[in-house]
């Protein structure tokens, strides 16, 4: 999802570690002072880490189009949605801050590529129904994951999801209105939202992760509830959900093998290609230099910003102290 | 890492916001934020937490001036109310004869 092929520590079998699974089973939540395995506390760290770069990253995309949108008031909503991720990153990262390790370390591991942000972000936006397609389809899939997150079992990590469900609601409606008009606009407009659904169909069903049935990694993160739901069951929770969406809009989902089943009630779809997952995983992505280039010049670009502001800080600080 | 570390790091300090939901109720922990001083602390929370009217009034503390309970604690500080239920109204039966109290 927004963290993608999160390594797992394994639990330790000390009778500490039982205890915590045990308050865990129980339905508790674990707060930041309280007693927990080291294996518990890095694996939050990469996944608390990791989704809230993505949050970061995917200002990237979506700030391609504010100077581009088509109308004042599209502009304006998107402002608001891309200053809605900003918010989101920074919930996340206070919620990983809780775990001991500092927002400024976790940039740095975003910027030398030492930790990573969900695949989606690495494919560009190249017209507007690329808003549209975005909010629908990515926040759409990023919402199938974060709902069941509001109850994980790490207390600020639960919190700092139910904020941002109440938020993304508004970027998948705005998203899908987008999609709307133009699948009810002129010709152009409409070849124009098939074409986005086109390219960002199989990268959003990417967003899950690989089927997960035989990891371990995802075994461990279930029984510690950090992670609420497997990739396979999310991704077919989607697909249910979108495919009538699409059929509403007129537009047609790119997967020939698309079915209907009466008897399960589930569709039955394309797999991605996990291969292209990888490799953009791996950085091959279409745009994942750009991205890292962008968030490497802002922290650079902003580093005066930053050291500038405490020393003005420092100033006012040893003023006060001098007057009193 | 420690407070000392982030310092030499001149990351900007963490502040906890508390935000008062509505005129009447008491201001609420939110969240928390980095910024250089109080004045950019405010102007933070204001972004980062009402951006849907979620307040009426906003407070920010540095975190490294709140003390906090430990978790180790929670038995000596809380478990002695357990057996003082006759704090509790319910505890006394009062006839029906006498009416509302």
């Amino acid at each position: 999802m927004y963290a993608q092929l999160v390594k797992s520590d394994a639990a330790d079998d000390s009778p500490e570690a039982r205890a915590f699974q045990a308050r865990i089973d129980r339905g508790e939540k674990i707060e930041p002072k309280d007693w927990m395995p080291d294996g518990y506390r890095k694996t939050l760290i990469r996944q608390i880490g990791q989704h809230a770069h993505s949050e970061i990253v995917g200002q990237l995309p979506e700030g391609n189009w504010i100077t581009r949108a088509p109308t004042l008031e599209r502009k304006a909503i998107l402002l608001a949605k891309v200053q809605d991720e900003a918010g989101h990153g920074l919930y996340l990262y206070c919620a990983a801050e809780t775990l001991g390790v500092s927002r400024d370390e976790l940039t740095e591991m975003l910027l030398d590529g030492r930790m990573k942000y969900s695949s989606i972000f690495n494919y560009p936006t190249l017209t507007w129904a690329d808003m549209g397609a975005v909010g629908w389809l990515v926040d759409g899939a990023a919402i199938m994951n974060q709902v069941p997150l509001q109850r994980t079992s790490y207390g600020p990590y639960a919190r700092a999801m139910v904020r941002i469900c109440k938020e993304e609601s508004f970027h998948q409606r705005q998203g899908f209105d987008i999609m709307m008009k133009m699948a009810n606009g002129t010709e152009a407009q409409r070849r124009m939202a098939q074409n986005a659904l086109d390219r960002f169909w199989y990268p959003s069903l990417m967003m899950f992760g690989p089927s997960d049935k035989d990891s371990v990694h995802s075994a461990q993160s279930m029984a510690w509830k950090i992670k609420m739901n497997t990739n396979d069951e999310l991704r077919q929770k989607f697909v249910d959900q979108t495919v009538p969406q699409a059929e509403y809009l007129g537009l047609t989902v790119p997967d020939p093998d698309l079915r209907w089943h009466d008897e399960t009630g589930h569709y039955e779809f394309t797999q991605p290609d996990w291969s292209e997952f990888m490799d953009v995983l791996r950085g091959n992505g279409p745009c994942n230099a750009d991205r890292l280039a962008a968030r490497n010049k802002a922290w650079d670009d902003g580093a005066w910003v930053r050291e500038g502001l405490m020393a003005h800080a420092d100033k006012k600080r040893a003023a006060k102290v001098a007057a009193e | 890492m420690t407070n000392a570390d982030k310092a030499a790091r001149r990351e900007w300090p963490l502040w906890e916001v508390f935000i008062r939901g509505q005129h009447g109720l008491s201001h609420r922990h939110v969240g928390s934020l980095h910024a250089a001083d109080a004045e950019m602390a405010m102007k933070n929370a204001r972004d980062v937490y009402t951006r849907r009217h979620e307040g009426t009034s906003i407070w920010v503390v540095p975190s490294a001036q709140i003390t906090a309970s430990a978790p180790s604690d929670k038995g000596p500080m809380f478990d002695p109310a357990d057996d003082k239920t006759y704090r509790h109204p319910t505890f006394f039966d009062i006839p029906d004869d006498v009416g509302a109290m």
